[in-house]
């Protein structure tokens, strides 16, 4: 995908978090859209998933994921744009985006693969789980001689919770090169900056000293550096140790009054603060 | 009563280990994972013959219920291993979300479990991981009496697709079950037929069950003794027609009160066929160091105090 249909597709997936959030006034838009060009670019553009189709049009799953680069969303609150990218894949028609978190839907308020939502291979919300997850299938992928990759997305936050560490310390020792943990460094948790919830410190030199290589993306709502970072994450593949993106975003990024404040972490925009939104987000392919 | 003898006394982890290095040769897709106790889980055997096929993962449990959730979604058999302390309680959260909710196809099997890991104390102890396991949805909780029914139990598991807590113990006890059962998941296991009362009984306390109702015979009382090897899902056929038969219910297991076998059984007889029931199993309590022996005497964990619960539950028959 080009360039400029990757930065439209991330226009729409940012209407899409605005408008589900709206929906249901309930879920965490903020860090929703400050990884949107992430997972745009990983979805849209790096990633080499199966794109065998099934009668209805929508993507086949499978949830082994068996020769398909994967990706783990360890920070499981931003579902409203990990629910945006699967449909607007073509993993489920973009419609179900409106039951985002009403009763009875398959878009949970975080991800569950409890009801079968294809393109989810594991539940998360309870931070800390996801890298460890990711470790067991690139291991998986080693064992198997499935040369592809997995990504795991976390929070910044979230790198306070112990279990990153012992999964950070797993990754090096059993030469994961085939796996790639970005850490969305927007400084901003529930209760307010990382500095001051819980100095997290040198994310980057953490991770160097546990065996890892660390990538800096200094700009990760400019799409044209995240796939820079994501290219030079692949080229390090075959060198015996896993990688950590560091990449520095807005929270919030797209819409001028969620950004440079952790209030819109969990919070819903009213319809007036909707329509403020959407006026900064021009719609490219549709709404649902 | 019928008789039942033992040539040798082997630990239920025993049993574990060797249903593993069976699964290593049958089964391509199983891998074992252990957090730095590869020794105390029996796990020599599999890992020197299927040394890619085991993850060593430190200590670290929480790390390793992950690791085990991703190799599960990748198509492994994945049995996870540590002591039932670690294997329960420290990592309930990551089973709960990466391996039950996420329905991974997880094997947790925990030894040490209950007060019969004796020296090292109340620390080590864990009573109440049944309980914890029971009430989490899609699990199923497993709880052998022997060697050979640990192994028949391990086995079984790598056929059966979901999440699972395989709970063994430390000590050597009487092997009395055969050696190349079938093992039935969810199946009761009738031990003994009779009409006066019914022990249901798991794990280690199987045994004195045996041994009590050996004691009750003498004292013309035909004990019917079931061995409820999986506490979930439970054999709820089975307990009913026992009870219904029976009148009483004695349950005993190496476990708190709270949550365990004997609660499961209550729930179920008290909506279905209300029935007196007494329970043998540690009285919210933790427990302390001292032998196995010791320990279960002290905490009226064996045939003595079961048989003295069924006299009591006889009287309280209708």
């Amino acid at each position: 995908m080009e360039l400029k249909q990757l930065q439209d597709t991330a226009s729409q997936i940012r209407r899409d978090i605005v408008r589900m959030v709206h929906g249901c006034q309930s879920g965490h838009p903020g860090g929703s859209l400050g990884c949107a060009d992430l997972l745009t670019a990983l979805y849209f553009s790096e990633m080499k998933i199966r794109e065998e189709k099934k009668e209805d049009g929508y993507l086949s799953f499978s949830r082994a994921g068996t020769g398909e680069d994967i990706f783990f969303l360890s920070n499981g609150h931003i579902s409203p744009l990990f629910y945006s990218v699967l449909s607007r894949r073509g993993y489920f028609p973009v419609s179900e985006l409106a039951s985002f978190r009403k009763i009875n839907s398959r878009l949970q308020g975080h991800p569950a693969t409890h009801d079968h939502l294809p393109g989810i291979r594991v539940a998360s919300g309870s931070l800390g789980q996801g890298l460890s997850v990711a470790a067991g299938m690139a291991h998986a992928k080693k064992l198997k001689g499935d040369n592809s990759t997995v990504y795991v997305l976390m929070g910044d936050g979230e790198q306070q919770e112990g279990q990153v560490w012992e999964g950070a310390q797993f990754a090096p020792h059993y030469k994961l090169d085939n796996l790639v943990a970005i850490i969305d460094w927007n400084k901003q948790q529930i209760d307010g900056s990382t500095d001051k919830v819980m100095n997290n410190r040198d994310i980057g030199a953490k991770y160097e000293a546990f065996g890892w290589t660390t990538i800096s993306l200094e700009d990760g709502n400019d799409i044209v550096q995240v796939l820079e970072a994501l290219h030079k994450a692949k080229q390090l593949k075959g060198q015996g140790k896993p990688v950590a993106i560091l990449m520095k975003t807005e929270m919030g990024s797209g819409v001028d009054f969620m950004m440079h404040t952790h209030k819109w972490h969990g919070t819903a925009p009213n319809d007036e603060q909707l329509a403020k939104a959407l006026e900064q987000l021009p719609e490219t392919l549709g709404d649902y | 009563m019928k008789k039942y003898t033992y040539t040798e006394k082997k630990d239920t982890r025993s049993g574990f280990g060797a249903g593993m290095a069976e699964l290593g040769r049958k089964n391509p897709d199983v891998v074992a994972l252990c957090a730095d106790l590869v020794a105390s889980l029996k796990l020599d055997a599999f890992i020197k013959e299927n040394p890619g096929r085991f993850v060593q993962c430190g200590i670290a449990e929480a790390n390793m219920i992950g690791v085990s959730a991703g190799m599960a979604i990748a198509g492994y058999i994945p049995f996870a291993t540590t002591f039932a302390n670690f294997g329960s309680g420290r990592v309930y959260d990551q089973i709960r979300q990466s391996v039950a909710y996420s329905g991974t196809n997880v094997k947790i099997c925990v030894s040490h479990a209950g007060l019969t890991l004796g020296e090292d104390g109340a620390t080590h102890q864990i009573l109440e991981d049944i309980a914890m396991m029971r009430a989490m949805p899609e699990m199923t909780v497993i709880n052998p009496c022997d060697y050979n029914q640990t192994m028949a139990a391990t086995i079984a598991l790598a056929d059966h697709n979901g999440p699972a807590y395989l709970r063994f113990g430390r000590p050597v006890v009487p092997v009395f079950t055969d050696a190349d059962q079938k093992f039935e998941i969810g199946k009761a296991w009738m031990v003994n037929e009779g009409k006066d009362v019914s022990i249901i009984a798991t794990g280690h306390l199987v045994w004195e069950a045996i041994l009590a109702g050996e004691i009750l015979e003498k004292e013309g009382i035909d004990a019917e003794i079931i061995n409820i090897h999986t506490i979930k899902p439970l054999d709820e056929e089975a307990i009913l027609k026992s009870a219904t038969k029976t009148g009483c219910v004695v349950t005993a297991e190496e476990h708190q009160l709270n949550g365990g076998l004997g609660d499961a059984v209550c729930q179920l007889l008290g909506r279905n066929l209300p029935t007196p029931v007494e329970m043998i199993g540690v009285n919210n309590s933790f427990g302390e160091s001292g032998t196995p022996a010791q320990l279960m005497e002290k905490y009226g964990l064996n045939a003595a105090s079961i048989a003295s619960k069924v006299r009591a539950v006889i009287k309280r028959k209708k």
